[in-house]
Parts: structure tokens; C-alpha cells; sequence
């Protein structure tokens, strides 16, 4: 059993009441965790008054493992952090080294990083919107966002092979060129996942019971965000305009005419909606980026199997779909990496999860925690 | 705002910082001792580095060094400020009441070198269990569990 009661204590309450509070014990596995986290909930009758989360079920020492291992050896264990979006993290750690190393990267690579990145970004909001409505009880909205989420991973699956972990960027480009007749199918998968988001956001969005569930529930203030090193769609749903492709432009990023969508309240649901209108501005960045890239070569060829950058220390980050993804490496001159660090949003995001719960009740801490939107693999590392 | 103007801007409003500024690999370093490193963090916190990204530490055998990466949008610029911590005793103060991002990412670098961070209100281990022996990024750290890749080279 997955939820079970640690202890009953009295407290005195604030107005002399004496009432019995209850220190529940959710997870580390639980249907409605995303993953392997454990909450200690202090409850007062049903209302959460101290929520403590547990992490490390996943800790893999993927920082440790990293420095006995070659440059390039690296690059397989950064999918295993964000494994919903592997991408993100095989490109921060790409751009790290590429900057320790003076590696140039050609235009055609940088472009299909962007595409095969918003392509993510897609996927990835689509697990966290259809799994944080299944948490409220909409079931429906999970088939919607399972079945969009699908057809880029098929699309990833012709392009590289795997279905999540892609090890696809790599140190001076990328692994393949994209197929034939693979461009015409994205571009198509954006025409009909324009339609679908309409639907979906008409679907939960515009559903009374759901918005009930979201409007008003974990509400995060734009000076708490900043101050607390929030990033991506929890930062942005508390309309704090910070997105890094937009603030400090990376790769081909300025070259493309798109939005950053904003939320007001900074409560579930504009977390939630934030991350819906991001698949839109997505769809809008692939077109162009389809649209504009030239033919020619996706990696740097001549570059050693064996990279020893010069001594020193860089780092580089990106916007990931869970906001400001960084790593940040030290060389010592050998062909391994000294040390090496990521700046994990998920992680600074999950730190909000004690104030946010406060003062809610149980059922309301579930959906919070899918509002942050955290996965373990990269919580934990 | 670009690396130099920020250097000038820095200079202009803190010329007791100025000389410990220095650009590495393209981004803003400023290297301090590590009892002014609180006063130097409040000092760019009024500067307008209102984020604090990443705090982190790298072992150098010899000693500690901590790395925090801070972050202005009203600029935007970044920063890196960093501090060398001795091994013998390695207590920095906590940036906790500037930031409250530090809260996690402090004992973060408790659980993995064994700083202790002065002033933290809950500094205990976070990813690893309580009761783990040792800090595993420590380079002296030894496990016999782990198993040790042959060298290529």
C-alpha cells in the first residue's frame, strides 16, 4: 500500500482548538507521483498543513559516473536524466563541451537540433498535460495527449532509432540525417496537432470540473518564482516572461519569429495552459525552422574519439520543457571530464512543492505536484 | 548587457569588487574570499542579480571551491561568483536568506562534498539516505561497490 498513516499527534491549533493531526506517508510509488518522489503530509483533517517531499529514489550518481568516463561516453548517460526529454539534456551537455572544446558545430546540425528539441518540447508537454489530468480524474485527456505524443515518438523512432533515450545530439552535431521523406511527415504531424490542441484545450481547459480542480490551487507569486530559481512553465504561468530561447538566445534560436505564452495567477491552471500554448509557438519554430534549413553537413567530421579539452571550466544551458537546463563541466586536460554538473530545473521546481501545498487539501496536492511537471530522472540524477 | 559592460558597471557601482572580476571561456567571474562571499552575493543581489541558478562545488584536492551562477533578467547578464573553501574545514555562510533557492541546492552540496552551510535552517542529506558514509563527489571518496572502468589510454 502506497498511502499510510506514519502517526497520529495532537497539536493545539492557532484559535486553542485541540485537533488530532495525521502524518500521512504518499508514495515513493504511487500512481499520481510521476515517478518515484515521497511526500510526508502533515494533515489537518483533510487540509495539508506541512508537506515535506523525500527525493533520491532515483539517484544513479550520474554526476559521479560521468567523471570515469570519456567525453563522449557522457553523452548516453544525459538521456538518462530527463527521459521524457531526452533531447534537452544530450544538447546542454553537447553545448558545454562544445564551448570547453572550441568545437564549431555546422548550420544544418544546429537546425536540426532546434526541430528534433521543439518536437520534444511537444511530447513532453503532452505527457505532462494528459498525466496531470489523469491525477484529476480526466482519463479522456490522456488518450488525447497520448496519441499526439505518439506520432513524435514514432517520427523520433525513424530518425534515430529509439523511441526515448536518443543519444541523438552529439559533441559537433548530430547523429543522422533525417530521412526521406521525413520533413513532409512532421510538417504534416504539425497541421493536424494545430487542430488538436483546440480540441484539447476546448476538452480540459474549458471543462467546469477541471477548471475547478486548477483555478486557484497552488498559487506561486511572480517574486516567489524568481526568488525561489523557478524556470519554464512554472516561472511563466506566474507571468514572469523568462525563457531562455527568447533572453539569451542560443543556437539559431533568433532567427525565428515565435511567442512566449504567459500565465497571470500562477495557479495550476495557468501552469497547466502556459504549457498548451507552448505547443503551439513549438509548431510555429518547426515550420520555420523546416523552412529555412539549407542541405549539408550535420556533424563535424575530423573530430578525435577521444576529446581532451584544455583545462578549465564552462558552462551552457538551454530552455528545456521544464525551464533552464544547464551543465556545467571542469577539464583537467585528460580525455575525461573533472567534474561535471547539471543545473536541473525539475529539481528547483520540486522545492516549491511545500509552499505551494500549504493550506490545500490532499486530493489538491496531486495535482499541484503534476502542475510542476517534475521528472525524477533528472530530479534526482 | 555584454561581459565588459557589465565588468564596467560592476566597477562603477563596487570598485572593491573590480579587481576580482576576470572572464573565463566567455562568461563573468568573480573569484572571492570565502568570508566576504556573502557580502559579495548581497552585494549583486541589490545589483539586480535577482536568480540564483545554480550553486554547486568542485573538489581540487587541494581544496573546495564553490560555484554559484547568478542571474539578472533586468540586465541580462549572468555570473559565476566563486570562492575556494578549505578541505579541513569547509564552512561557507548559507545563501539562504537572499535567495531561497539555495535551500535545496545547498544541501545538495552538503549530501555530495560535506560543506557545511552556516545559517541554513534544514541542512541535512537530500538525494542520498540518511546515514550514507562519506560525500561521494569528494575525488578521495572510495566505495568498493563501485567498479572502476579500465583506462582506454
Amino acid at each position: 500500500m502506497s498511502v499510510e498513516i506514519e502517526s497520529r499527534e495532537c497539536v493545539v491549533r492557532g484559535d486553542g482548538g485541540v485537533v488530532e493531526q495525521l502524518v500521512v506517508n504518499v508514495g515513493p510509488s504511487h500512481p499520481s507521483t510521476h515517478g518515484v518522489c515521497r511526500v510526508i503530509v502533515h494533515l489537518d483533517g483533510e487540509v495539508v498543513t506541512k508537506a515535506e517531499p523525500v527525493i533520491g529514489y532515483l539517484h544513479r550518481g550520474i554526476e559521479k559516473m560521468a567523471e570515469n568516463r570519456t567525453y563522449l561516453q557522457v553523452v548516453p548517460l544525459t538521456d538518462r536524466l530527463d527521459y521524457v526529454g531526452s533531447m534537452y539534456a544530450n544538447w546542454a551537455y553537447c553545448r558545454a563541451l562544445e564551448r570547453l572544446a572550441g568545437i564549431r558545430v555546422p548550420e544544418r546540425a544546429e537546425y536540426l537540433r532546434v526541430i528534433v528539441c521543439e518536437m520534444q518540447r511537444i511530447a513532453s508537454h503532452m505527457m505532462s498535460l494528459g498525466s496531470a489530468a489523469a491525477d484529476s480524474g480526466a482519463a479522456t485527456m490522456f488518450i488525447y495527449a497520448f496519441d499526439q505524443r505518439e506520432r513524435i515518438i514514432e517520427l523520433f523512432e525513424e530518425l534515430c532509432g529509439a523511441r526515448l533515450t536518443y543519444n541523438y545530439v552529439r559533441p559537433g552535431g548530430v547523429s543522422f540525417d533525417v530521412p526521406e521523406g521525413w520533413v513532409e511527415t512532421a510538417l504534416a504531424f504539425c497541421r493536424t496537432h494545430r487542430a488538436a490542441l483546440t480540441e484539447m484545450d476546448r476538452l480540459y481547459f474549458g471543462n467546469v470540473i477541471a477548471r475547478d480542480r486548477l483555478k486557484g490551487v497552488g498559487v506561486l507569486s511572480a517574486a516567489d518564482a524568481v526568488a525561489w530559481g523557478a524556470s519554464g512553465p512554472v516561472a511563466r504561468g506566474s507571468g514572469v516572461n523568462f525563457d531562455l530561447r527568447k533572453h539569451d538566445p542560443y543556437s539559431v534560436y533568433p532567427r525565428f519569429d515565435f511567442d512566449v505564452p504567459t500565465g497571470s495567477n500562477g495557479d495550476c491552471y495557468d501552469r497547466a495552459r502556459v504549457r498548451l500554448f507552448e505547443c503551439y509557438e513549438s509548431c510555429r519554430i518547426l515550420e520555420q525552422a523546416i523552412a529555412q534549413m539549407e542541405p549539408g553537413p550535420f556533424r563535424t567530421e575530423g573530430l578525435p574519439r577521444l576529446l581532451a579539452p584544455r583545462p578549465g571550466d564552462a558552462y551552457d544551458h538551454i530552455e528545456s520543457a521544464r525551464g533552464s537546463l544547464g551543465v556545467y563541466l571542469v577539464a583537467d586536460g585528460t580525455p575525461r571530464p573533472y567534474r561535471m554538473k547539471v543545473r536541473s530545473p525539475a529539481f528547483c521546481n520540486l522545492a516549491l512543492l511545500p509552499m505551494l501545498a500549504e493550506g490545500h487539501m490532499l486530493s489538491d496536492l496531486v495535482v499541484i505536484l503534476g502542475s510542476l511537471d517534475p521528472v525524477f530522472g533528472e530530479v534526482d540524477r | 548587457m555584454n561581459i565588459p559592460e557589465l565588468r564596467d558597471h560592476l566597477c562603477a557601482i563596487h570598485p572593491d569588487l573590480c579587481p576580482l572580476f576576470s572572464i573565463e571561456f566567455g562568461d563573468g567571474v568573480l573569484s572571492v574570499p570565502c568570508e566576504k562571499l556573502y557580502d559579495a552575493a548581497a552585494d549583486l543581489r541589490e545589483l539586480g542579480f535577482d536568480r540564483l541558478g545554480m550553486v554547486t562545488a568542485v573538489d581540487h584536492g587541494t581544496e573546495f571551491e564553490m560555484v554559484y551562477r547568478l542571474h539578472s533578467r533586468s540586465m541580462s547578464a549572468a555570473i559565476f561568483l566563486k570562492c575556494g573553501v578549505s578541505r579541513d574545514e569547509p564552512r561557507v555562510r548559507s545563501l539562504v536568506d537572499l535567495w531561497p533557492a539555495a535551500l535545496w541546492q545547498e544541501r545538495e552540496a552538503y549530501d555530495m562534498f560535506g560543506i557545511e552551510f552556516e545559517g541554513h535552517p534544514d541542512l541535512r542529506r537530500i538525494l542520498l539516505p540518511e546515514g550514507w558514509e562519506g560525500f561521494p563527489l569528494r575525488k578521495d571518496y572510495c566505495d568498493d561497490r563501485v567498479v572502476r572502468r579500465p583506462d582506454y589510454i
